[in-house]
């Protein structure tokens, strides 16, 4: 009992860092109806940025954050200028394409610059954690969960009760109707983009002090962020979050008890279970085209 | 590579076809016969041989991709895995179990087609995203299941000494018979576009709904192309095996999928000969820039701009913009005779009503779009479904050719229960029909996008050869006065000219009953009154018609029979003079004022609206 407790809440922590990446993948889809290939990358770039800031130039820990942050918005509006915006009236192909070049492309000049080594990132608090009762909370996944749970509370509240985020709503709905009505759709698209850079980015920062910073986390993550949002339906906020936190708790329950090295297998074999038995996900998703 | 397009060669079994051997044919065979015997016979040193074997290898599994990416539109991202497995069955079965190199390369195709077509078959119901994720993830098991399942895989150190077989022993006669079936395959590949298969690769491609309602079965079609891509990777990753006698799982990892992908994309995903271009190049390149690979990571980064770059800037590829310069300079082609008058065959001694749909519902959510309507179509003749805007006619229509799934009621076309029917079931027993919002296949001629309706299952008028196909289509395009401009791309077409274009595809297909959804919707009236008399001259070769329409002149003019819907219920049914005086059809229209009070303003708007002329 008191193991299930502490995987829960491992997974729970895994779990949310995948949510916040799946988070980013919905936002991006239901802006473009393109999925973004590259989402993973953002996380994997950001961990790389504090590796530089905090590690490497020994610069405080918070001042590294805000850099990261800032260096995440800048990337996600290169990532829009140089692989959406050009392709945007062709079909999603060329696009899916695209993110997947620009995926390569942002791992390897990761690798070129900083060589295959995995880099530690410390965790934010100097205390490891405590017990609560037979249960460790480890302070970094106490932290992943308080961020997680803060961004989607705003998320809900900049969506349903701002101007902007309800321009950007305008916007994901109907593209033409939203130019028509005078909003700003590239303009619009260009803040999802860097939105979601920066919700990638957070996710990485968060993720880093647990996992290795490695060139790879890009891919896994983002791997793992997208059986979510098929979990949960793909388009769905809500979805994606209750996926990605399923799947954090799968995973975590699939490496105790059945395998270790198949661990990053088990997020595949969910996602192809869904999509066989239930391609909808649990919050359901209009699959038909319009005639 | 000099193969030409226009030949008329039966791919399948060219020696079936009594005509004479075209003479394209001829000259790819006899270049084949060049390269075969310039690769067994010429002197390369070890190190040049290798990289043509891989070449020869790598250009087969690109070929494949060409299949899935450029024909069918689909995108595979595990094309090293199914690589991996040809290579796998190959390593491991001769060196592990001591079989036969010959015995293990049809073992390691059946298992790259059988694994492709359940991947393809448990993901294609879906959109592009779905395929992608999920080949990726594949990829990734595969690298997983290759590196961790020692005892079979022999894990990360991979399989040395693999055998090659008796005859082909030395390096120069194997890297002969790698060449031997790249040929073969991109001369299969290089006529598949015209074959049914192709044809229906290029519809799904172009628009999968219309593919659907013109009798193409979308979901097969799809795993169809994905499994013969798995097929051709499992082939060259076979032959890679013998080639390199060495093979571990980082040849097969998901980068190498992005290789083969950046090959084709860059070579033209449109053709072979393009993934033999693209393939050439990107091994042939990374040799001269041997230093980049000095720093990890460098050599993929490019590759990942290379594709940004390539799919902004040069969307068809090297062979795409060649291979339109060479289309150029080609002679234009004699017209042909005219085409014969179009005929369409109707059954004239069956029972007199086509189609009987009964307490038909479609409910979305707790919107009821079509609710429990009644009507019946007699056959001959022009039958119109009207209402105003919202009424669920287009609804109907759907569910009619079955793109969405009634929540109840039944339809019966003749004799036969449609209702489950999926939409290229319905044109295999005889449902035609066009879109509101034009849906053309727009990479095709105007002549190739009726060929395809010309190709519906079951067409009793069909052709199985493409002379007698094309003929047909001419006919169709002559009906709708289109038959001049048959061989120009669909964007050169005026609006009102891509709907004829739609309705001669589906008159192509000689359907029993033909669906035109708001056909004159965007036309100007001139184009209104020449599909007037199009109707009309459609109904007088015994074509029934159901139409939908906003255009009341236009209804009462070619009309015999109208239903009116409101809300999603039936409100009149008739004869189409009588039903349009019916009070309640003039309310649904024109509200309630209009239908009580006889001296309301809008009742003389009215009358010049729906009077029949």
């Amino acid at each position: 009992m008191d193991l299930i407790l502490q995987l829960l809440f491992t997974g729970i922590g895994i779990g949310s860092v995948y949510a916040l990446v799946a988070l980013g993948f919905v936002l991006i889809f239901r802006a473009t109806n393109v999925v973004n290939f590259a989402q993973g990358e953002f996380s994997m770039v950001a961990a790389f940025l504090m590796v530089v800031f905090a590690v490497d130039l020994e610069w405080p820990y918070w001042l590294s954050v805000l850099l990261t942050i800032g260096g995440m918005a800048l990337l996600g509006a290169l990532f829009n200028l140089g692989v959406y915006y050009p392709l945007r009236h062709r079909t999603y192909l060329p696009v899916i394409i695209s993110t997947i070049g620009a995926s390569i492309f942002l791992a390897n000049t990761t690798l070129a610059l900083y060589g295959p080594q995995p880099q530690v990132l410390p965790p934010v608090f100097e205390t490891q954690g405590f017990l609560l009762g037979p249960v460790f909370l480890d302070s970094q996944y106490l932290l992943i969960i308080a961020v997680t749970a803060a961004l989607v509370a705003f998320q809900y509240w900049f969506f349903e009760h701002t101007l902007v985020g309800k321009k950007l709503q305008a916007t994901s709905q109907d593209k033409e109707m939203a130019a028509l009505l005078g909003i700003p759709v590239a303009g619009m698209i260009m803040l999802t983009f860097v939105y979601s850079a920066v919700l990638g980015g957070i996710a990485g920062i968060l993720v880093a002090p647990v996992l290795f910073v490695s060139i790879q986390m890009g891919a896994t993550i983002a791997l793992k962020a997208f059986a979510a949002t098929i979990i949960g339906g793909f388009g769905d906020v809500t979805g994606a979050i209750i996926g990605g936190l399923a799947l954090g708790i799968i995973e975590t329950f699939g490496a105790a008890y059945v395998s270790v090295p198949y661990k990053d297998a088990f997020a595949f074999i969910v996602l192809v279970v869904f999509l066989v038995v239930r391609p909808q996900g649990l919050f359901g998703e209009r699959v038909a085209e319009k005639a | 590579m000099s193969a030409d397009p226009a030949t008329t060669a039966a791919p399948a079994a060219p020696a079936a076809a009594p005509r004479s051997i075209p003479l394209g044919s001829l000259a790819y065979a006899g270049l084949a016969a060049a390269a075969v015997a310039l690769a067994a016979t010429t002197p390369f040193s070890g190190y040049v041989l290798n990289i043509l074997m891989q070449a020869a290898t790598y250009a087969i599994a690109v070929i494949g991709l060409t299949v899935v990416l450029g024909l069918c539109g689909q995108i595979n991202l595990a094309q090293a895995a199914f690589f991996g497995i040809g290579a796998y069955a190959v390593g491991l079965g001769t060196v592990d179990h001591g079989l036969n190199f010959w015995l293990c390369l049809p073992i390691g195709l059946a298992l790259a087609v059988v694994l492709g077509a359940i991947l393809g078959a448990s993901t294609l119901r879906l959109g592009g995203h779905y395929l992608a994720m999920v080949t990726i993830s594949f990829q990734q098991i595969l690298t997983l299941v290759l590196t961790n399942w020692i005892p079979v895989t022999h894990g990360p150190d991979g399989v040395p000494n693999i055998r090659r077989p008796a005859l082909f022993a030395d390096g120069q006669s194997y890297l002969a018979l790698c060449v031997l079936v790249l040929a073969v395959v991109g001369w299969l590949v290089w006529h598949l576009p015209r074959t049914r298969l192709g044809r229906a690769m290029r519809a799904v491609r172009d628009n999968e709904l219309a593919a659907g309602v013109s009798g193409i079965d979308v979901y097969r079609t799809k795993v169809a192309a994905f499994a013969i891509g798995a097929l051709l990777a499992g082939l060259g990753g076979g032959l890679f095996a013998g080639s390199f006698t060495y093979i571990s799982p980082d040849q097969f990892s998901f980068a190498e999928s992005i290789v083969f992908l950046t090959m084709a994309l860059l070579g033209g995903v449109g053709s072979p000969v393009g993934a033999v271009i693209g393939t050439g190049l990107l091994i042939l390149i990374p040799e001269w820039l041997r230093f980049l690979k000095e720093i990890p990571g460098l050599y993929l980064a490019i590759y990942g701009l290379a594709v940004i770059l390539i799919v902004v800037f040069m969307p068809d590829g090297i062979w795409g913009f060649l291979g339109d310069q060479v289309r150029r300079l080609r002679p234009a082609k004699p017209a042909p005779a005219p085409a014969p008058e179009l005929t369409l065959s109707q059954e004239r001694d069956a029972s007199a009503t086509l189609l009987t749909v009964s307490g038909l519902s479609k409910h979305f959510g707790g919107l009821k779009a079509v609710d429990a309507i009644d009507f019946t179509v007699t056959r001959g003749g022009i039958h119109a479904l009207i209402g105003p805007n919202g009424s669920g006619k287009t609804t109907t229509l759907n569910v009619l050719s079955g793109l969405y799934t009634p929540t109840g009621g039944s339809m019966r076309l003749q004799d036969q229960d449609i209702t489950r029917f999926p939409p290229h079931r319905r044109a295999a027993v005889g449902i035609g029909r066009t879109f509101q919002n034009i849906r053309l296949f727009r990479s095709m001629s105007a002549l190739e996008n009726v060929v395809i309706g010309a190709l519906r299952p079951n067409n009793p008028l069909g052709a199985r050869d493409r002379p007698a196909l094309e003929a047909r289509a001419r006919s169709a395009l002559a009906f709708v006065g289109l038959e001049a401009r048959a061989q120009e791309p669909i964007s050169g077409f005026s609006y009102g000219h891509q709907r004829l274009i739609e309705i001669a595809r589906a008159l192509a297909g000689n359907p029993t009953l033909l669906l035109l959804d708001e056909p004159a919707a965007g036309l100007n009236s001139s184009e209104k009154n020449a599909l007037t008399v199009l109707l009309r001259r459609m109904a007088a070769k015994g074509l029934t018609i159901l139409i939908i329409d906003h255009d009341m002149t236009l209804v009462s003019d070619v009309a015999g029979h109208v239903t009116v819907l409101n809300f999603g219920r039936r409100i009149a049914d008739g004869v189409t003079a009588s039903v349009l005086r019916e009070p309640a059809v003039i309310e649904a229209y024109l509200g309630e004022d209009a239908a009580t009070e006889p001296d309301a303003g809008l009742k003389t708007a009215l009358k010049t609206d729906l009077a029949p002329a």
